[in-house]
């Protein structure tokens, strides 16, 4: 069997991948699969531990994660497709308005 | 005795602030009848309260009182607006109210034509206000309002023509001076309030007979003595702070009569005598008292020589007269002080009067050099005048004659020092007193010029009425009026004093004050040697006339001569003995340049604004780094989000493996 230490460290390495990618990419699509990578990063931990600990509610909190991934998703790429309606980019460094 | 309640009394000092508060709020728009009207009226009423309240008032009465509020109520101690009426508070009532009735007569003629009329009424209402309060006070501390707001009161009116620079600096003068004696005044309120437990007269007079006389050392009556004598000295011109009232004189001559010679100024004698029983329990603030009256009066008196402002000798003389009252509460002769006082507020109130009345008569002319022949012109002021200063130099039978020897005849049953300096102040009083009657109202012709416009001797506020004449013109009746009535009080006023009867009446006051005094010791002394005194004193008020007669009447080139010949000795007379320059160089400019360098380029700018502005540059500074973490870019955020994150991760794996 494989032991649950495996899991978290490969759970924290996914995590740590999209934390850098949200951090150095400038592409507004990549940042946002970032995000994805750290959420299922996450998801990946809570079923380790599901599964060590014999508990479901580790399971039914990745359904929850999953659901509201979706639903971020949905309006994510819809923001997405308006800004590069009115913009022509998808570079967030030009994206910066609201900036001082 | 106990105090019969009588609820006469509030109304006496309410009326004239009651009249003030209506002329101040409503007399800008109003006519100058109705101004005169409201403020003759509250102040008439005052008056005829007082009267009433007198009539049934008698040496054997009980004194009257009236709690009108609480005030103060701090565990055991308490002080409440209350009021009080003994023999002594009546005759203060008396005077206050019935010169000052007069004098607001006066002030009609004398105001009518200054654009602040009714701002002068209500004033004078609110003088007259808080000098009822000072006088009928029951503690301490009531009367310290009182002796407050008759010092604003003054420095308002000294202030009144406030356009003129001179006139500022003198109410700002009048007022810091008596700032000085309100301190020492208000640390005996202290030392009473933490020894006694109260301000009450009956109840602190009360405790202080109990305690033995200190006549051994100095203790704790003593300090409250001399520190109440600081205050005395503020209010009533005394060595060393009596250099405020000769600058007062920049006031409207109604206020010089009214507050700086008649009342105001003699509140210091008031409240020494009131605290009698004090003085009595401490004989080295009793000898202070005297010393410092006996050299007040001797000193003021030689200014008053030289001084060719016909105010400021009345001035000098008001500084020297108050002195002798000084001397006589320090030798324990109360009541013959007090009895000064009012023979005092009577022919001083009166000498300025007809000094006002000589003023207007000349148009706005002060300077004594300038006038002459005035008899010829204003009979009647001259008159009146005469009386008064027959009465100022003591000669029998005008009221200041029996006063004066009244303290004299007890000053030398004390020390034969204090009534010889008395009997030399008598008789500079009558030279300098006589100089001014000469070179005012004698000679054949008139010095001066009377301008046909622009009366206003440096902005005055004087006008001329619109006569079409040049020469000097009596004044109206509304003026004349006050003046012979005073001019009556002043020939028959001392026989109030005749067979001791003033003495008797204010005995119920000064008793257990009459233990170390003299008081009743001269009786007993043979009356051959009172006659001897008071031959005395009457032959040098007669050689002062004569003196004065001789060198400003018969030979008017000798004193010039005689100025000349004494050079520098006359200078500094004339100069005042240079003691404003003494004080200026003391005083005054240390505490300016050490306000300057220390306090303002020191403290203020280096300390207090330095603190302020550092603080906001340093604000300035880290906020200005601190800007730069707000970027904008919103992925230097989430690497912030992300730092901070792994820092708690690391924490907490760190204190997991410990």
């Amino acid at each position: 069997m494989v032991p649950l230490s495996y899991y978290l460290v490969l759970s924290g390495i996914l995590f740590a991948c999209g934390v850098l990618g949200f951090l150095i990419k400038r592409n507004i699509i990549t940042i946002f699969m970032s995000i994805e990578l750290m959420l299922n990063g996450v998801n990946l931990s809570f079923v380790a531990f599901a599964a060590h600990w014999h508990a479901l509610s580790g399971q039914v909190f990745v359904f929850f994660v999953m659901v509201v991934a979706a639903a971020e998703a949905a309006v994510g790429l819809a923001i997405i497709i308006a800004v590069y309606r009115t913009r022509e980019t998808l570079n967030v460094d030009q994206v910066n308005l609201l900036k001082l | 005795m106990t105090p019969t309640l009588n609820p006469l009394l509030w109304a006496i000092p309410i009326l004239p602030l009651a009249g003030a508060a209506i002329n101040g709020f409503f007399g800008r728009k109003a006519s100058r009848n109705a101004i005169s009207a409201v403020a003759l009226v509250f102040c008439g009423a005052a008056f005829a309260v007082a009267l009433w309240i007198a009539l049934h008032f008698s040496s054997a009465s009980s004194p009257y009182y009236f709690p009108l509020a609480h005030w103060i109520r701090a565990g055991m101690f308490s002080v409440d607006f209350d009021f009080y009426l003994d023999q002594l508070s009546l005759v203060m009532l008396l005077v206050v109210t019935g010169v000052g009735f007069l004098i607001h007569i006066y002030s009609v003629g004398y105001m009518w034509d200054d654009d602040g009329y009714y701002r002068f009424m209500s004033y004078l209402n609110l003088f007259m206000f808080f000098m009822l309060t000072l006088v009928l006070a029951k503690n301490y501390l009531v009367m310290f309002i009182g002796w407050e707001g008759v010092g604003l009161a003054s420095y308002l009116l000294i202030g009144f023509w406030f356009t003129k620079d001179s006139a500022a600096a003198a109410g700002k003068k009048a007022f810091i001076v008596n700032r000085i004696g309100d301190f020492g005044f208000l640390i005996a309120l202290f030392l009473m309030i933490k020894h006694f437990g109260s301000l009450d007269f009956t109840h602190v007079l009360a405790a202080v007979r109990t305690l033995p006389t200190e006549t051994a050392g100095a203790g704790l009556l003593t300090a409250i003595g001399l520190l109440l004598m600081v205050g005395a000295a503020g209010k009533s011109a005394q060595i060393p702070l009596y250099v405020w009232l000769p600058d007062a004189m920049e006031g409207p001559t109604p206020v010089s009569a009214l507050i700086h010679a008649a009342t105001m100024v003699t509140a210091g004698v008031y409240m020494v005598a009131r605290s009698s029983v004090i003085f009595d329990h401490a004989p080295t603030a009793m000898t202070v008292v005297a010393i410092v009256g006996t050299l007040t009066a001797l000193f003021a008196a030689t200014i008053g020589i030289a001084q060719t402002d016909i105010k400021k000798v009345l001035a000098y003389s008001t500084v020297s007269q108050l002195g002798y009252m000084f001397m006589a509460c320090g030798v324990g002769a109360f009541s013959a002080g007090i009895f000064h006082l009012m023979t005092h507020a009577f022919f001083k109130g009166l000498l300025f009067l007809a000094a006002g009345s000589v003023i207007h008569g000349v148009g706005g002319e002060q300077d004594m050099r300038k006038m002459g022949g005035l008899r010829l012109y204003m009979p009647w002021t001259f008159a009146t005048m005469g009386i008064a200063t027959l009465a100022i130099a003591g000669i029998p039978p005008f009221a200041g004659f029996w006063s004066k020897d009244e303290i004299l005849w007890r000053a030398f049953g004390a020390s034969w020092v204090y009534w010889l300096s008395g009997v030399i102040t008598a008789f500079i009083t009558s030279f300098y007193m006589f100089r001014l009657m000469y070179m005012t109202f004698g000679g054949d012709d008139y010095r001066g010029t009377v301008a046909q416009e622009a009366h206003g001797h440096g902005g005055h506020g004087h006008d001329d009425h619109g006569h079409g004449h040049g020469e000097p013109h009596e004044s109206p009746w509304v003026m004349l009026g006050p003046l012979v009535v005073l001019a009556l009080l002043s020939v028959i006023g001392g026989f109030v004093g005749y067979g001791n009867r003033f003495e008797h009446f204010l005995a119920p006051v000064f008793q257990g004050a009459t233990g170390i005094a003299p008081e009743t010791a001269p009786e007993s002394a043979s009356s051959t040697l009172e006659y001897l005194l008071m031959g005395v004193s009457i032959s040098v008020a007669g050689l002062g006339w004569f003196l004065a007669y001789l060198l400003y009447s018969r030979v008017p080139q000798l004193p010039a001569r005689i100025a000349a010949g004494l050079g520098g000795l006359y200078r500094t007379v004339a100069n005042k003995y240079y003691i404003d320059e003494l004080y200026a160089v003391l005083f005054v400019k240390p505490l300016i340049d050490g306000s300057t360098t220390i306090l303002w380029h020191g403290v203020d700018q280096r300390v207090i604004d330095a603190a302020v502005n550092d603080s906001a540059d340093a604000a300035r500074h880290v906020s200005d780094n601190m800007r730069h973490m707000q970027s904008g870019n919103l992925r230097s955020y989430a690497g912030w989000v992300a730092a901070g994150g792994a820092l708690v991760i690391a924490y907490m794996v760190w204190m997991g493996v410990r």
